[in-house]
Order: structure tokens, then sequence, then C-alpha cells
């Protein structure tokens, strides 16, 4: 009796890929592969390739070597201000709006009052896209006819919170920050309902505080969740583009990666190659973000 | 933009690099039943969208059964996608403007010569011919309107108050310090979006050198560096403590509120600008007067009138049918005579027409007005952003002119600037 099933498996492990299984293996690998290719390696080979050319997007392709990159790190004024601009957005959801989130989702974990709402409320802004929120900013920030100079009285000479460059990258921030916030709390959120009561019960018997048992209990087996939100958090800073848009284009103290890409390429102006050049280093930039911290990340996983 | 349209924007742009042949093999092929023209619309706003609704239908109503088929795209989007419209599968006709903005498009080959349409046309003065025509001479546009700038204000306040237009830069200065004084902000001033201010820039340079000077400037010529070019920075300067603080941050609706609202005394912008904030009721009330004198020699000659109009697309593939090709070319045949610009112009009267054609006694006195102005000007400049390179004046022009309005100071090394950035964009091809 054992003998046949035995034999069975032999066979069957002997012909594991059928043409049938090879047929399905194809399709659903060689598919996803081949989209993959098509649709992120190949536009990103492509800019880079495209960076080292000068290319109106209707002539001649023109082989410039690297005076794309000279012009971009010399000649063009809104450069290095969008470069600095994407690090403070990066600083600013990393260091402020992502922490707050975290608090905020410990507060209404701990069940304060009226929880359900707090949480809908804060969550609220998360479903609106950025460009809404950009909208919204708009309303309430405007100079001449926004809520906010209204409310403050602010009237004689009131404050031009969008169009003063040294102003508007804050404000947009903040905005910006307004919808972050509550996208990390919802995953603190779910991240904290999974942690096992009885390692704070057990942290308690032993004597921990509150503050000592979130640092030393909670917040480490929130690892998972903390990778994703960094990661989140990352490339929400990196890619920041609606809102800025929707406000001024992106001009006048707002500059960012993103939009001079956008304006270089996508615009009337169709300087591809140059643009493709600011997407290169933005995607630079992206990356080492990204791995370093992934790497980190990983890195402590394996140690702990 | 909305977010999709940038979207769409961004994957045609991204297949246009990574998938070309793959682009080309879907277009459709020549085919249509030679009667039916499609028409690509950037008159996204209501108003203007209507008006060239009637204008078709009229069109369609008299045309031995041909019909129109309208694909309307919003304003901005229109113009930040023409590049990959224009390459990859557009209408058989569309809407564009005159000039060096029209002329880069004719240059990549892109546009349907109508030298032979032209030789019928009537009724349209040289200089908008000049302004149809490429760099080679043949024409590609069919105007229909124009819109011309100046210092727009109420005439109401400037009774009230017994102030005078100005003819010289001297006597603005004078009433906009007067104005201040009467606790108005004398001069509505906004670039929010980027372009309003480049209408300041223009006639102050055309005032201070003219024409033929602004002309080179624009076409990468002359150097930014100029003394002359500085001058016109310096002459804005002295107006800048009249203007409204605050304009980057401003669009051209409130900055016209402001002076439908007695805020502001004067603004400069084009005629439909303060026409689309002023009610119904207060339309009589607008009232301009031409940018001021600056320098006798060329006193006020140049006025600064945009011109939309009508182009054939050398890449619809409809237009290779030859009976395709003769319906759109009747249409912008229709489209040039006087009658079709009365049609449109019944609905929008913000603009005034191209043709001496139409009729201009249903005109209001203000659009009179403008017409007197256009037909005495002695040349006619299409404004910055459609007088050069779409690549220079969008990436190079508008940070600069938004920087020279926060910070005014430095003009030396605004100007540098400039320079530098031209040199690379004039040299990119």
């Amino acid at each position: 009796m054992s003998f046949i099933p035995a034999r069975r498996t032999g066979r069957r492990v002997s012909r594991r890929f059928t043409g049938r299984d090879l047929a399905v293996l194809a399709v659903l690998l060689g598919i996803p592969v081949l989209l993959d290719i098509a649709v992120v390696w190949g536009p990103t080979l492509a800019s880079v390739a495209l960076s080292f050319t000068g290319w109106d997007g209707i002539g001649d392709i023109k082989w410039v070597g690297t005076q794309n990159y000279e012009n971009l790190f010399n000649n063009y004024p809104q450069f290095w201000p969008a470069a600095r601009h994407n690090l403070l957005w990066l600083a600013f959801l990393g260091l402020v709006a992502t922490p707050f989130g975290l608090l905020l989702a410990v507060l209404i974990d701990r069940g304060v009052r009226f929880s359900r709402f707090y949480q809908s409320t804060l969550y609220m802004p998360v479903v609106l896209s950025l460009a809404v929120v950009g909208f919204i900013a708009q309303l309430v920030f405007s100079r001449d006819q926004g809520a906010l100079n209204a409310v403050i009285g602010d009237t004689g000479s009131p404050t031009d919170w969008l169009g003063d460059p040294d102003l508007n990258i804050w404000m947009v921030m903040l905005a910006a920050a307004w919808r972050h916030t509550g996208y990390v709390m919802i995953l603190y959120l779910a991240g904290l309902k999974a942690v096992d009561p009885s390692l704070k019960e057990a942290a308690a018997i032993d004597g921990a505080g509150e503050t000592q048992t979130f640092f030393r209990i909670v917040l480490p087996t929130l690892r998972p969740v903390n990778v994703i939100v960094g990661v989140i958090t990352v490339i929400e800073s990196l890619r920041a583009f609606d809102i800025v848009y929707a406000v001024n284009h992106g001009r006048n103290g707002l500059e960012l990666l993103s939009v001079l890409v956008t304006d270089n390429i996508i615009g009337e102006a169709s300087r591809i190659g140059f643009g493709s050049a600011i997407a290169v280093v933005l995607l630079v930039v992206s990356l080492g973000f990204v791995v370093t911290y992934l790497v980190q990340e990983l890195r402590g996983e394996k140690n702990r | 933009m909305s977010r999709r349209s940038l979207l769409r924007g961004a994957a045609v742009g991204a297949g246009a690099v990574a998938l070309p042949a793959l682009l080309t093999a879907c277009g459709s092929g020549p085919g249509g039943d030679g009667k039916t023209i499609t028409l690509g619309s950037n008159s996204s706003d209501p108003v203007p969208k209507k008006a060239f609704a009637d204008a078709f239908a009229a069109y369609e109503a008299q045309s031995d059964g041909r019909k129109v088929k309208v694909n309307t795209v919003d304003h901005n989007t229109f113009q930040e996608n023409i590049n990959r419209y224009l390459q990859g599968r557009p209408d058989d006709v569309f809407m564009w403007f005159a000039g060096y903005r029209m002329q880069f498009f004719a240059e990549k080959g892109l546009l349907h010569d109508i030298s032979d349409n032209w030789q019928d046309y009537k009724g349209f003065s040289a200089a908008l011919k000049a302004q149809s025509t490429g760099a080679d001479g043949k024409q590609y546009l069919t105007p229909y309107y124009y819109y011309p700038w100046a210092v727009f204000h109420r005439k109401s306040l400037f009774a009230d108050r017994g102030y005078q237009a100005p003819r010289t830069l001297d006597e603005y200065v004078a009433l906009a310090e007067q104005m201040k004084k009467d606790k108005l902000d004398p001069i509505a001033f906004c670039d929010k979006d980027g372009w309003p201010a480049m209408g300041t820039f223009d006639y102050i340079d055309m005032r201070t050198n003219g024409y033929e000077f602004h002309k080179s400037l624009m076409a990468g010529e002359v150097a930014w560096t100029d003394k002359r070019v500085r001058e016109v920075f310096d002459t804005w300067r002295r107006l800048l403590p009249y203007c409204q603080p605050g304009a980057n941050g401003r669009t051209w609706q409130e900055a016209a509120n402001s002076l439908q609202k007695k805020e502001a005394g004067m603004a400069v912008l084009g005629l439909p600008h303060p026409g689309a904030q002023f009610p119904k009721g207060e339309q009589g009330d607008i009232d301009f007067f031409p940018f001021p004198e600056i320098n006798p020699e060329h006193g006020q000659d140049a006025v600064e009138a945009p011109i939309d109009g009508f182009l054939l697309a050398k890449k619809s593939k409809n237009l290779t049918n030859g009976k395709s090709l003769e319906s759109a070319k009747g249409l912008l045949k229709w489209l040039a005579t006087g009658k079709a610009e009365d049609i449109y112009l019944k609905s929008d009267p913000n603009n005034i027409a191209v043709s001496d054609q139409a009729d201009i006694s249903t005109y209001s006195p203000l659009q009179k007005k403008a017409v007197e102005l256009v037909s005495g000007a002695k040349q006619i400049s299409q404004f910055l952003d459609r007088d050069t390179r779409p690549d220079f004046s969008s990436t190079v022009m508008i940070p600069a002119i938004q920087k020279f309005i926060s910070d005014p100071d430095d003009v030396d090394g605004l100007v540098n600037d400039i320079e530098r950035q031209k040199k690379t964009v004039f040299a990119a091809d």
C-alpha cells in the first residue's frame, strides 16, 4: 500500500513542471516581470540615458554629455532651493508629523473619551488627495481673502502666507503634515491593536512606568510598523508635488525637485534632457534614503 | 491643471520616451467621411466655450452638411500638453496663439501651411498677417480675436476723485502718489500664476526701448545684461512701491477684484480680465488708458494684443484625406470672416474681432475703445510668453520675474541669472 503513494510522489517530483505549469508560471511571473521592465525599469533607464542628451521632444536626440548636470548645478537658480526644500520636507514630516501621528495613535489607543470621534476626524484628511489639500490651504492662507487672516484680524497689512517665499514653505508643509499625521496615526493604531496586552501587564508587574513601557516594550514590538511608516515618510516627502503645484505651481519659495522635473518635461517647455537630469538627481536622493533606511532596519532586525 | 490630467500627461510623456513605436502603432488610419472636422479647443471657461459653440453651430448651419466635433480640454492642460498633442493624434483643427509660439511649432513641421487660404482672406491688417506667418514666410494661423492690454480703472472712481488718465510715466507716478494719499492701493498687482506681471515688463520695455529691441530681446539676440534691460527693471522698481504688496500670492482674479471693489485704483491687465470680475451692472464702469509713455522716441506706439486663432495640425490622420483637408480649410475660411467673429463676440464681449469686416456697431464703448487702441498701434506684440521660446518663458522668465517682485534690489544678479540660463536654453537647438 505504502509503495504506491511513494512512487507517485517520486513521479510527481520528476515531473514537477508540466507544460501547463510552465505556461502558468510564464504567464504569472513573466507578465509582471515584463510589465516591471516596461513601465518601471524602461523609463528609469531611459531617463538616465536621456539626462545625457539634449532633446525638445520633437527633433533629434543629441548627445551632450554631462552638460545638463553642469547647467543644473551652476545655472539653474531653482535647483538648490528645491533640493533644500525636499530635505526640509523630509525633516519636517520625519521629525514632527510622524512622531505627532504616533503620539495621537497612542492617546487614542489608550481610550481617551470620544476616541472614535478623534480617530475619524484625524483620519479624514487622508482620504483627500494632496491637490485638494492644496486648494483648502489656499482658502485658509490666501492673503486677501483667506480665512486665517480674517480670523486673526490681520487686515492692515495682512501676512502673505502663501506669497512670501520665507513663509509659504512652512504653511504648505503644515498642510501636508495635516494629512500625513492622520495617515501615520492610522498605521500605528493598527499596530498598537496587535501588541499583546500581556506584555504590557508583565512590564507593569515588573514596575515599569508608562513611558518606560512604551519605549522599552511597545515601540520595539512595533518594529514592522516603524519600517512601513519610515519608508512611507521618506517616499511621501521626496515625491511631494501635488500640494505645491496646486498652490502656485511650485514657484516662488515652493520649489521641489519633482516640480522642476514637471516644469521642464511635461510643460510646453519640453527640455526633456534637462528635466531627466533633475529626475535622476531625485532618483538618486530617494534611493539613497530608502536604501539606507531599509538596510539599517533590516540589519537591526537580524541583530535583535 | 488637475492631478488626473497631469498624470495622463506624465503617462503619455513616459510613453513617448519608452514606447514610441507602440504609440504610433495605435494611431487610427486615415478615414472619416470627409465632412466631419475634429477641433481641439482650449476654451474650457464657460463663456468662451459657449461662444465658440455658437460660432461652430452657425458654421454647420450654413455649410453643406459639414460637422464640427469639438474636443474641449482645460486651458492650462491644453497648453502644457501641446507638444505631445501635436505629435500624437491631434485633432484636424486646433486653437492656438499667434507669434513666436506658433512659429516654434511651424518650424518643427507640426503645422499645415495655409498660405493658399490667406490669398482669399480679406479684412486682416499687415500686422495680423505678420503674426500669422512662420519664419519660412508661409502662413499657418487663421486669427480670430485679440485682446489688448492696457491700464484699466473704474470710470466712476476717476470721476469722483477727479483723477486724469496719465500720458507719461511722470504723470502716472504722480497719479499713483495721489491715490496713495487717498488711501488706495494705486496699482492692483498680481503674479501668482507667473504670467500676469509679464505684461508690465513688456510695456515698460517697449516704451523704454521700442518694439524692435523688445523683439530681439525675446528672440535671444540681445543680452539680458544689456544696460537697456537694467533700465527696464529700474523703472519697474520705481513703480513697485505703488503696486499692491504680496503680488506673488495673488491671482489675477483677486487683483481684478480689488479693482472692482475700489480698493485699488488701476491695473495693467488684458481686456477680458477685469471684464470677467466685474458684475454685469458694473461692466460699463470699466475704462482704460494706454500704458504711459516713457521714452518720447517710442511714444505709445506698441500695443500688447495677444491674438488667438485656428491652425491645422500636420499630424492629423484625417487631413491626409483630401476631402477632409478641404473641409478643414473651409472651416478656417469661414472663421476668417467678419461675420463669424460677430457670432462669437456676441456671447463673449471681452475680446475684439481681428477682421475689419466685423460689425463693431454692437460693440460696447470699451470694445470700441479697444479697437481704436489696436488699430492705432504701430506695432502689435504678443505677450512675453508668446513672443519667445516656450522653454525660456516658462522655466526662466516666470521665476525671474517673481524673484524680482519679492526682491527688487538685486537687478545685477537677476539679469546675470537670466542671461546665463538664456544661453543654455537658446543653445539647445
